[in-house]
């Protein structure tokens, strides 16, 4: 029930990007074309779930036995910075095709706050390393919704008779606006 | 480029939220009062000209292949300076802003200014870059919370403005969305189409 509880909360309720405000960069940088959505959202669910392992596993075994909590920001950031570039490295000699189709998302990745953000939120709410993981799929899911129907919305956008003062980004950030009061019909499901 | 220039091209030619898009995350998180905005603006604006000092002092020590990781380093240290104090100082504050405090080391401006003009100019002009653009930064977040808290609350800093129509019991109506999640997006965008136009004239 409880990890029913998340995956809802993290999915709809809480939606990471229209709701709790992190990603925004890509969510508005890649949402141009359905397609880049699709492969941004298959780097960043990679990448999230297995940062949020690595970070929990620094935060129980190294940051609190040593009782540096402090240094959490920068380890953090170094850990996800080293493992994006890992990934990279590991993807291009394994996995060719999944090389091509990621590659160029995963070095815009390491400034996603939505990566990083989901590591420090699994520690703030003190989920197990199960809870962490299920939670980080599930907000990968939330990130993947919010930017394909987001990418879905501004290729028709793109065909519309927008007023000029508002052409390009201003239309874009009212229709995401939108969007996000749709969410909102889901607050109160968990 | 005069120093002038340098330092007021940060506040509306140039400005990190509304013409290049910036750290976009805290303006849109954290804006729902314009208390909150010039806290984060502020903090934002401390991280950026120590870091653009920092980078700027050792740019040469730095070899070139670890400049990026480098960078981040410096600017995760002065975030970590920043996110302590706050809890010292300011609690209040410091709990309504939340995870975007140690969120300020990916914001993509303050690495941008780094890489992009720290790494190439003095020491002085690095400063001042900083200062302009962490202060344009602030500008545009105080701006974006006041015009949400006036529409969603009904005042500004805290202190009522009464535009709004009033109920029996004396509370005025107003429109809560704008201080909720999607109000964000739409008061930044048509903040972003008035900037545009009056840009253009």
């Amino acid at each position: 029930m409880e990890i029913f509880a998340i995956v809802i909360s993290a999915i709809l309720v809480n939606n990471i990007v229209l709701m709790q405000f992190l990603g925004i960069c890509p969510f508005m940088g890649v949402s141009k074309k359905l397609s880049t959505a699709v492969g941004m959202t298959g780097a960043v669910t990679f990448v999230m779930v297995l940062a949020t392992i690595v970070t929990y596993l620094i935060q129980t075994y190294v940051l609190e036995p040593l009782s540096i909590g402090y240094l959490q920001t920068i380890s953090f950031i170094l850990v996800i910075a080293a493992f994006v570039q890992m990934v990279e490295i590991v993807l291009k000699k394994v996995s060719p095709p999944l090389y091509q189709a990621l590659g160029v998302f995963l070095p815009l990745i390491t400034t996603n706050c939505a990566i990083m953000g989901v590591a420090l939120l699994t520690i703030q709410n003190s989920y197990n390393l199960m809870e962490g993981i299920i939670f980080a799929i599930s907000s990968a899911i939330g990130f993947g919704i919010a930017i394909i129907l987001f990418a879905g919305i501004r290729e028709h956008l793109d065909l519309m008779g927008v007023p000029k003062g508002m052409r390009g980004t201003p239309i874009a950030l009212v229709a995401a606006g939108i969007l996000a009061m749709a969410f909102m019909g889901f607050s109160g499901l968990v | 480029m005069s120093q002038l220039k340098n330092f007021s091209k940060g506040f509306i030619k140039d400005n990190a939220v509304f013409v290049q898009l910036l750290g976009l995350c805290p303006t849109l998180a954290v804006t729902s009062s314009a208390e909150n905005g010039l806290g984060m603006g502020l903090a934002t604006t401390f991280v950026l000209v120590m870091a653009n000092i920092v980078v700027s002092l050792v740019k040469n020590q730095i070899p070139d292949k670890v400049r990026i990781p480098s960078f981040i380093v410096i600017i995760a240290s002065f975030v970590t300076i920043v996110d302590l104090s706050m809890a010292g100082f300011l609690p209040t504050l410091h709990a309504s802003l939340g995870i975007f405090i140690p969120l300020i080391v990916v914001n993509c401006l303050v690495l941008g200014r780094a890489e992009a003009f720290a790494s190439k100019n003095n020491i002085g002009s690095s400063a001042i870059d900083g200062l302009g653009m962490g202060l344009g930064f602030a500008f545009a977040l105080t701006l974006l919370g006041a015009v949400r808290e006036l529409l969603g609350a009904g005042s500004i800093f805290g202190l009522d403005i009464p535009i709004f129509p009033v109920t029996d019991k004396g509370a005025p109506i107003t429109m809560l969305i704008f201080v909720l999640a999607p109000g964000a997006f739409i008061v930044l965008g048509y903040l972003i189409a008035i900037i545009n136009q009056l840009k253009k004239s």
